[in-house]
């Protein structure tokens, strides 16, 4: 029981006092505590961030499962191998598990680790960053290297800021970000994309290119894009790619679970795509692209960026019309990083980070323009 | 005239134990306390030692500085206790009642002019029930508030319903709004829902305002912001309508009595209610207490919690009984269905049934965090301000941007369901309730 996990020794004062956190954190993963209120309001709403980390975590479920399974669509179609769903699920499900193992364990033995070291109990936020690292990367990303990223995003982006809840940028895509700029061998190009690291060597065809739709759109247009995927394809994500990001339909599911409970924002979602397909439908008629508007939304981490990403209450706008103009941003800038940029074609990723930036300035001035009006509104009542 | 002010934003909470309207019993107590904690900005200086006889009416403390503000006793009798606390400050003072009360002959006279109004409610120990706005503190006597505000409702949980403990003391509540209009315009505000059938609708000499929507509209705080917000420099009073019924009573019969219908209620209620009882009253005269139960003196969201020695308040005139919330649930964050909790997060499935009425505890269902999803408190919140930015501006003590975000409008109640609402469990009221004190430190 519980009980007999906390004795004395944990307590103030025991010997392994300094271990409490830990302590405290599986004790209350396992039972809500008994803690009763002891100031303000003396009832209290059933919803605490476990429950709501835990909805972000469900809610990724499908794009990571459709994701798997992709995984090993795409191993097979790449070598020509002869398997079937289950084949191809559970070699997506082996490949991706040290992933999710790496990620959890690295992250969480330093949020325990400075949960301890600050006395305070240990933030649920991780339950989700975890998640989403191993979906933003490339599948076959040495194991070393996420551990490194994640440990830097954690400590530098989360940890120093003071945990959870005070982050600038989104952890996630900062260890993403981390992985692109000091790995960019293993994080670019139109090799790392398909799970090849026990087939690869098996087969010993290694320089087998399996480029994503939007490197082939980059490099030989859209005739060739179409010529290898349909739209459709790139709809239903049978597309090589970050596992999580290429399903649309997935992460629509994912999109529909955070907007029924609340816990992102569908204004951030809305605008986002809203600003991908107005820069997609400009780039268009300005010739800077021959590939039509909606593409832009199907293709890449674009749409799992929108719904995953930038949502993140902690690093996005927290006001409301911060929210339309922080979102729109997000979708405009990362189309404007894929048509006129000529070295990286995809710009979901600096564009969540950059306007996580600017997410603080957005708020100051709505909040700043709201206090000017309503400072008049009370002198002329 | 009347104005109609409709508030869409807020929460009801659906808790069990609304009080029946019936009276249950006539509580005569035996003991009452006079508690200067009541007050808000009171510095008492106690006028009477163990021993002393005192009247309904007869003063037993007086404020440190300004020596004109009393507190009264509200019955006849001996002075049992002078109760302190820690650092000798005083906590209460105990009255030993008489079994035949006599009272302090106040003169049945309708005050003509503001002197006199503030000369009865001085002399009477009634001079507390007005609030100041901003801070929610004890009206000073060189105030000159622009209004005088009264909420006829409250849309507090579980709230004692006013027509049925005022609703035949019309008299009483017009002779107080005559008083009161002495002093500065009054305003009443009146249910939309019930405006014809209630008593309020009777009372002339005010300016009426009609209002609608869920809880806080009740809350004066909240309707004074939309109706007369608030400058920097100006002062409005309230007061809440038990209070002006007993100034009311008292000019139409020169004398002090107290006497009320407090409501009984909560879920861990044997039975709900009103009793009729004096402020000061121990709780346990005016209702059973069994088992580990919190005994709140007002309601949930920002009662006190008066233990079960304890003695109902000056303003309070409900008592809730909550269950200690103690029990741990195993995985209770993650189970997909918690029929006995409440949530206004669609994480859990509360809005599958929204006519249910909860048996809700105190258990506080989470750790406390860093602020992470604060949009909840914009939708309990019905006021032109951002509750997010002013509680991180109290947060800091950043007095410019308190003033800002509207600090002067608010009262830690008006905010009391963002209490309820946050996933991260911080204490909203705490928080505004230290920007507060910091405006009045500052500001003096």
């Amino acid at each position: 029981m519980a009980d007999e996990k906390k004795p004395g020794l944990f307590e103030k004062g025991g010997k392994l006092y300094w271990l409490h956190s830990s302590i405290d954190a599986f004790d209350t993963f396992l039972r809500v505590p008994g803690t009763v209120t002891s100031k303000g309001a003396h009832v209290r709403d059933g919803i605490d961030l476990k429950r709501v980390m835990i909805m972000v975590v469900i809610a990724l479920v499908p794009a990571a499962l459709f994701g798997m399974y992709n995984v090993g669509l795409q191993t097979s179609t790449l070598y020509g191998l002869d398997w079937n769903f289950w084949h191809m699920f559970w070699y997506g499900l082996l490949r991706m598990l040290p992933l999710f193992v790496v990620s959890y364990v690295v992250g969480l033995g330093i949020e325990f680790a400075s949960a301890q070291i600050r006395g305070e109990e240990v933030n649920e936020g991780y339950l989700v960053t975890g998640f989403l690292i191993p979906l933003i990367v490339p599948v076959d990303v040495p194991l070393w290297m996420l551990a490194l990223a994640t440990a830097f995003s954690v400590i530098f982006v989360k940890e120093v800021f003071g945990g959870t809840g005070m982050n600038i940028w989104n952890p996630a895509l900062v260890a993403r970000a981390f992985l692109f700029f000091s790995y960019p061998s293993s994080m670019s190009g139109s090799s790392v994309w398909v799970s090849k690291t026990w087939v690869g060597a098996l087969k010993d065809v290694d320089a087998i290119s399996a480029a994503t739709p939007l490197a082939i759109a980059h490099e030989s247009g859209l005739e060739a894009l179409d010529a290898q995927y349909s739209f459709m394809d790139m709809f239903w994500g049978f597309i090589p790619g970050s596992t999580g990001e290429t399903c649309v339909v997935a992460i629509l599911l994912g999109a529909l679970i955070l907007v029924w409970t609340g816990v992102a924002s569908w204004k951030i979602m809305v605008s986002s795509v809203a600003g991908g397909l107005l820069v997609g439908w400009l780039g268009q008629l300005a010739g800077a692209t021959e590939l039509p508007f909606y593409y832009q939304i199907v293709m890449g981490g674009f749409l799992f960026g929108s719904v995953f990403m930038a949502t993140d209450p902690v690093t996005a706008a927290q006001t409301e019309t911060g929210k339309w103009i922080y979102g729109f941003l997000v979708g405009a800038l990362a189309v404007v990083v894929r048509l006129w940029n000529p070295g990286y074609m995809e710009g979901m990723m600096l564009a969540i980070l950059l306007m996580n930036t600017f997410a603080p300035l957005i708020d100051h001035c709505v909040v700043t323009s709201a206090v000017n009006r309503r400072a008049k509104k009370v002198l002329n009542a | 005239m009347s104005n109609n002010l409709d508030l869409k934003k807020g929460l009801n909470i659906p808790l069990k134990g609304s009080p029946a309207r019936e009276v249950l019993a006539s509580v005569i107590p035996d003991v009452v306390a006079v508690k200067p904690t009541d007050f808000k900005g009171f510095v008492p200086r106690l006028l009477v030692k163990e021993g002393d006889r005192v009247l309904a009416g007869s003063p037993v403390m007086a404020h440190k500085q300004i020596p004109e503000i009393l507190l009264t006793s509200p019955v006849s009798g001996t002075v049992q206790e002078i109760v302190r606390g820690e650092k000798r400050k005083l906590l209460a003072v105990l009255v030993k009642a008489d079994e035949n009360q006599e009272y302090v002959s106040f003169g049945a006279k309708a005050p003509q002019t503001a002197e006199e109004t503030k000369e009865l409610l001085l002399k009477s120990g009634l001079w507390g029930s007005l609030i100041q706005r901003p801070y929610g503190v004890l009206a000073g006597l060189e105030d000159k508030p622009k209004a005088i505000f009264i909420s006829s409702f409250s849309t507090d949980p579980l709230a004692a319903d006013t027509d049925f403990t005022l609703g035949d003391s019309l008299q009483d509540l017009q002779a107080g709004v005559n008083a009161l209009a002495k002093i500065a315009p009054v305003h009443l505000s009146i249910r939309k829902e019930v405006y014809s059938s209630t008593t309020f609708h009777k009372v002339e000499n005010v300016v009426e305002h009609l209002v609608s929507g869920p809880h806080p509209a009740g809350n004066v705080g909240v309707q004074i912001s939309h109706i007369s917000p608030i400058r920097k420099g100006e002062t409005v009073w309230t007061i809440a309508p038990q209070q002006l019924a007993d100034i009311g009573h008292l000019i139409n019969t020169g004398k002090l009595d107290l006497t009320r219908k407090v409501a009984i209620t909560g879920p861990a209620a044997e039975k709900t209610g009103y009793v009729i009882a004096l402020p000061g009253t121990p709780v346990k005269e005016l209702t059973g207490i069994e088992g580990d139960v919190r005994v709140i003196g007002g309601n949930v969201l920002s009662g006190e919690n008066l233990g079960a020695d304890g003695y109902l308040g000056f303003f309070q005139d409900q008592i809730t009984l909550l269950r200690e919330g103690r029990e741990r649930e195993w995985f209770g964050w993650a189970k997909p269905f918690r029929p006995k909790v409440h949530s206004t997060s669609w994480c859990y499935f509360s809005w599958l049934t929204p006519g249910k009425k909860y048996d809700l505890d105190t258990n506080l269902h989470g750790g406390v965090r860093a602020f992470v999803e604060t949009k909840c408190f914009e939708d309990v919140t019905p006021m032109d301000i951002f509750p997010i930015y002013l509680i991180k501006a109290c947060l800091a003590g950043d007095i410019e941007k308190m003033e800002k975000f509207g600090i002067y409008e608010v009262l830690p109640e008006d905010l009391a369901l963002c209490d309820y609402v946050d996933p991260s469990k911080n204490e909203i009221q705490a928080i505004i309730q230290k920007g507060i004190d910091l405006m009045i430190k500052e500001m003096a």
